[in-house]
């Protein structure tokens, strides 16, 4: 682009975190549109207002908690006008106003201009000694009081409230917390948990008077009391009121924009002057104002799309959580925790541990959390929350957490508050908790994306994904930007994994670059997480029409092989139902000395794995190993991998059934094909279940009446036990359900996601209607899968050791002797 | 001092793929994008070692089997937040026949 393009101007009302981080998000996705001027009435760069209660309790520093410093503004050729506040918006001239009457024309125009502390209206409200709590000035203040001055009053109990509140107290004050209602933090709390963190917090020193009114602010120079509605009074050399606070628009209402609470936007963050847009704590959306980070980050991603002339995006509101940020106290709430006739609760208390959980329900779904004592599951309530989980599936374990449910993942560690820095977090990647906690404080990390960015916790297997969001909590003091409701499939792109299938079928699409074109793909080629996803999407959805795309599939599907951590791979030929033949055995034991294949190894799905495999030699691997009549046993893939079994009947003298039989008759029908993720089965010939079918995707476990259909089983990351799904009394019947289950999983499942996960996000009723009760739908599913397969079952060995598919692959391009 | 080793067809490499070029100095990745540019790295990660020929090729990037390290493949360059940084060796493409200076560098493997 050329330097004398003149670029629009954007100017920004507001240099707080709502308007930054708009600006951030625009400066991603367009970074040269806009001249960008940016006006602050603060003297500082963008700083973390939500950190201000630890500055307040000494726990950390203004400096701790600037996250845009000067520099950035320079080096992203921003103009920053800090310390200059605007009077006035002429939307007839498009131009904003200084208070010095400066007139600086705009293109489009963002008002970020957040909120202001409501102040009540009470006598003495202007005397020296009674402020707000907002700001850094207001803090300054605060802790200049505290070391002249012993007595405080704070009036409001609320989180802002008893966060100041607290941090007086740690700077040596006498604090009464004066609160108008009988129970603290009425929005967030039920009065059983608002109870609890009384009397915590009386314990630490704190006195309440509440219920109870304010009347007037005595003093004549400088408050010295306070006195109530029912004529008692209290001494007091300094009166926080923290009652609230008011979406500051009393500028943008000047100007004729339309607002109510706040300043009324739509979905696309516009105001009703279509060049106006707005974002933050000043702004009404959907009848609803925030206060919370969360809501303000989503906003501004956006309304950061729209500037950016990218206009796909709405926002759909935002569901929130908090956290109380007071050191050694922990309180979790979110949602709706009011009661109601169509609500259900589950409650736990155990006072002697000082712990409350209530968790409020309605048509199977959680739709508040309310969390005192231990809060570790407060982010895992809140995801199946804001995700709609059919939960009536773990009703009755709900109440105690994910690890009980067998999701806090093998270590089952999850108490992050009390981990030492040196605890390991991510055991993929080695990341300690201290890592991830300098991590999150030094580079200022907001989102669980940044964490893994930056530290690789959570970017593998992610099962840890849930303790690091905890770290990003309790570092962030709770108001961390939870991931969006709606996942992206990557950071190509802003749809979900539902709308791009949706869409594929919709709108026949047949290719990747088709997918990316109608979709509007943010890069050019996407990348590898979204490509693979694309590739397997297209396959499921257009059998023997879509051509696969090898460069869209992970190295181990392209070269029908694992690639190992030295470059070489694996090669596990398949052994149907886990039995074999001498003389297959002796061909693999001819193939490992024949290639030098340095380790052979039984696998724990009954197979044998040859390890170390130089990649030019995989195609004459398999060669000699498809002469001995085996085949790829692709477990390489996400597709189906083995089929487990026991001896049954044939042998055993409890077995019911022909398990081994069963087992074979089911991989071969169902080997080749490609699923979301691996797929493995079990089938054990009596309860006695030594296939282990219980933790597999699908499992059978013969009886003698019959066949018990299992499936969404684990042992893995996380280890789950099955979900039943029918019963039945033939082999035929086995195989259909069960393919047709597979079919469905094929259609709906997510990419990479197992079928447990796919099974707790849709809802094993959901999926048993479909698979088993519909009769008609079982056999379309199964008729479909069958279908595909005339595409899928050719051994991709064969193909490359003799047919010469792929043949450059496996050779060098070149081989030079330098000099 | 460039010198110019023929090394083979552009048609021999997919597109958004790569192949290796076997040196006495350790493997060469040699990469083409889907606008038919061609670029020439060490075959090692700085990250673990990884062959990054095996990797998925995404605009100018690709990302490297082992650990999803994604690398600039102009520069060599690992992706922010990630770091460190591969051999880069000149690569040009003349009349459908791809051309490679092997830089000394890539000895030291």
């Amino acid at each position: 682009m050329l330097d004398k393009v003149i670029k629009q101007k954007l100017v920004v009302i507001g240099n707080g975190m709502a308007g930054i981080r708009t600006v951030e998000a625009l400066l991603e996705r367009a970074p040269d549109l806009y001249d960008i001027t940016v006006f602050g009435s603060e003297p500082y760069g963008n700083y973390n207002r939500i950190l201000l209660s630890p500055v307040l309790a000494g726990e950390k520093t203004v400096d701790d908690i600037m996250l845009n410093t000067v520099d950035w503004y320079e080096d992203n050729n921003i103009t920053l006008r800090k310390g200059e506040t605007i009077s006035m918006i002429d939307r007839r001239t498009c131009e904003v106003v200084t208070e010095a009457g400066e007139r600086v024309p705009y293109d489009r125009l963002l008002v970020a201009t957040g909120s202001n502390p409501i102040m009540l209206p009470l006598p003495g409200k202007e005397l020296p000694g009674v402020i707000g709590f907002r700001d850094i000035y207001d803090v300054d203040r605060m802790i200049k009081a505290s070391t002249d001055y012993r007595n405080a009053v704070v009036i409001g109990g609320g989180l802002l409230g008893l966060e100041a509140a607290n941090g007086l107290m740690k700077r040596g004050m006498n604090v009464t917390v004066v609160h108008l209602l009988d129970t603290l933090m009425e929005r967030q709390l039920d009065p059983v948990a608002g109870g609890l963190l009384r009397k915590s917090l009386e314990e630490r020193g704190m006195v309440f008077k509440m219920p109870a009114q304010t009347q007037a602010i005595l003093g004549e120079d400088r408050v010295t009391g306070v006195r109530f509605g029912d004529g008692t009074e209290l001494p007091a050399d300094l009166v926080v009121m923290a009652v609230g606070i008011r979406p500051n628009f009393e500028l943008a209402k000047k100007a004729g924009l339309y607002c109510e609470r706040g300043i009324v936007v739509s979905d696309t963050m516009q105001t009703y002057d279509g060049r106006i847009y707005a974002v933050g704590e000043c702004v009404q959306h959907r009848r609803q104002t925030y206060g919370l980070v969360a809501p303000l980050f989503d906003q501004a991603k956006v309304c950061a799309n729209h500037l950016a002339m990218k206009g796909f995006a709405t926002y759909d509101g935002s569901v929130t959580s908090t956290k109380l940020k007071v050191t050694g106290i922990d309180l979790f709430s979110a949602g709706d925790f009011a009661p109601g006739p169509d609500k259900e609760e589950i409650v736990l208390q155990d006072a002697n541990r000082g712990v409350y959980k209530r968790i409020i329900l309605k048509d199977k779904k959680i739709v508040g959390a309310v969390l005192y004592g231990d809060t570790i599951d407060g982010p895992w309530y809140f995801q199946h929350l804001r995700d709609g989980t059919d939960v009536s599936h773990m009703r009755e374990r709900l109440v105690f957490g994910a690890a009980n449910l067998g999701e806090g993942g093998v270590s089952g560690q999850n108490s992050v508050a009390a981990m030492s820095d040196e605890t390991e977090i991510c055991g993929c990647n080695g990341v300690c908790k201290g890592a991830i906690v300098k991590a999150i404080s030094e580079k200022k990390l907001f989102t669980l994306d940044d964490v893994r960015a930056h530290t690789k916790a959570s970017s593998s297997c992610g099962s840890c994904t849930g303790l690091v969001e905890q770290v990003l909590a309790f570092t962030l003091g709770g108001d961390y930007s939870a991931a969006p409701k709606v996942k992206p499939l990557c950071k190509c792109t802003d749809h979900s994994h539902d709308d791009v299938r949706r869409v594929i079928v919709e709108q026949q699409l047949k290719t990747i670059p088709a997918v990316m074109r109608f979709m509007e793909w943010k890069t050019l080629n996407g990348c590898h997480s979204c490509r693979p996803a694309l590739n397997y999407y297209l396959l499921a959805t257009w059998p023997g029409e879509y051509r696969d795309d090898q460069q869209s599939r992970f190295i181990n599907e392209r070269v029908h092989a694992n690639i190992q951590k030295d470059g070489t791979y694996s090669v596990v030929p398949r052994m149907w139902g886990g039995v074999t033949t001498p003389s297959e055995l002796r061909a693999i034991a001819d193939v490992a000395e024949k290639f030098n294949i340095p380790t052979v190894k039984v696998t724990g799905g009954q197979r044998i794995d040859l390890l170390g495999v130089k990649k030019e030699d995989l195609p004459a691997v398999w060669a000699d190993l498809n002469d001995a009549g085996m085949v790829s046993g692709h477990a390489y893939a996400k597709g189906l991998r083995t089929v487990k079994t026991c001896v049954g009947s044939e042998w055993c003298r409890f077995g019911t059934q022909d398990s081994t039989g069963l087992g074979v008759k089911l991989e071969k029908f169902m080997w080749g094909s490609w699923t979301p993720a691996k797929v493995k089965l079990g089938v054990s010939g009596c309860p006695r279940n030594c296939a282990e079918a219980t933790c597999k995707d699908v499992g059978v476990v013969c009886v003698d009446s019959g066949y018990e259909i299992h499936f969404a089983g684990a042992a893995g990351l996380h280890i789950k036990g099955t979900e039943f799904l029918t019963k039945v009394e033939t082999e035929d019947e086995t195989l259909e359900v069960i393919v047709a289950l597979t079919q469905l999983y094929r259609e709906e499942g997510w990419y990479l996601e197992r079928m447990y996960k796919w099974c707790d996000r849709v809802g094993l009723e959901q999926i048993r209607k479909r698979v088993v009760d519909d009769v008609a739908n079982r056999k379309a599913l199964f008729a479909r899968f069958a279908y595909s397969q005339q595409f899928a079952q050719t051994d991709p060995w064969a193909e490359r050791a003799s047919r010469g598919v792929d043949r450059n692959e496996f050779a060098p391009l070149a081989e030079l002797e330098l000099a | 001092m460039t010198s110019w080793i023929e090394i083979g067809a552009l048609d021999d490499i997919p597109r958004l793929g790569s192949r290796v070029v076997r040196t006495p100095g350790g493997n060469i990745a040699v990469f083409r994008t889907e606008s038919d540019e061609v670029f020439a790295l060490d075959d090692r990660c700085p990250h673990k070692g990884g062959p990054l020929s095996q990797g998925i090729v995404h605009n100018k990037r690709v990302t490297c089997p082992l650990h999803n390290f994604v690398i600039e493949l102009a520069s060599g360059q690992a992706v922010a937040p990630d770091e460190g940084c591969t051999h880069t060796h000149p690569a040009k493409v003349e009349n459908g026949i791809v051309w490679l200076s092997v830089r000394q560098a890539a000895a030291v493997s």
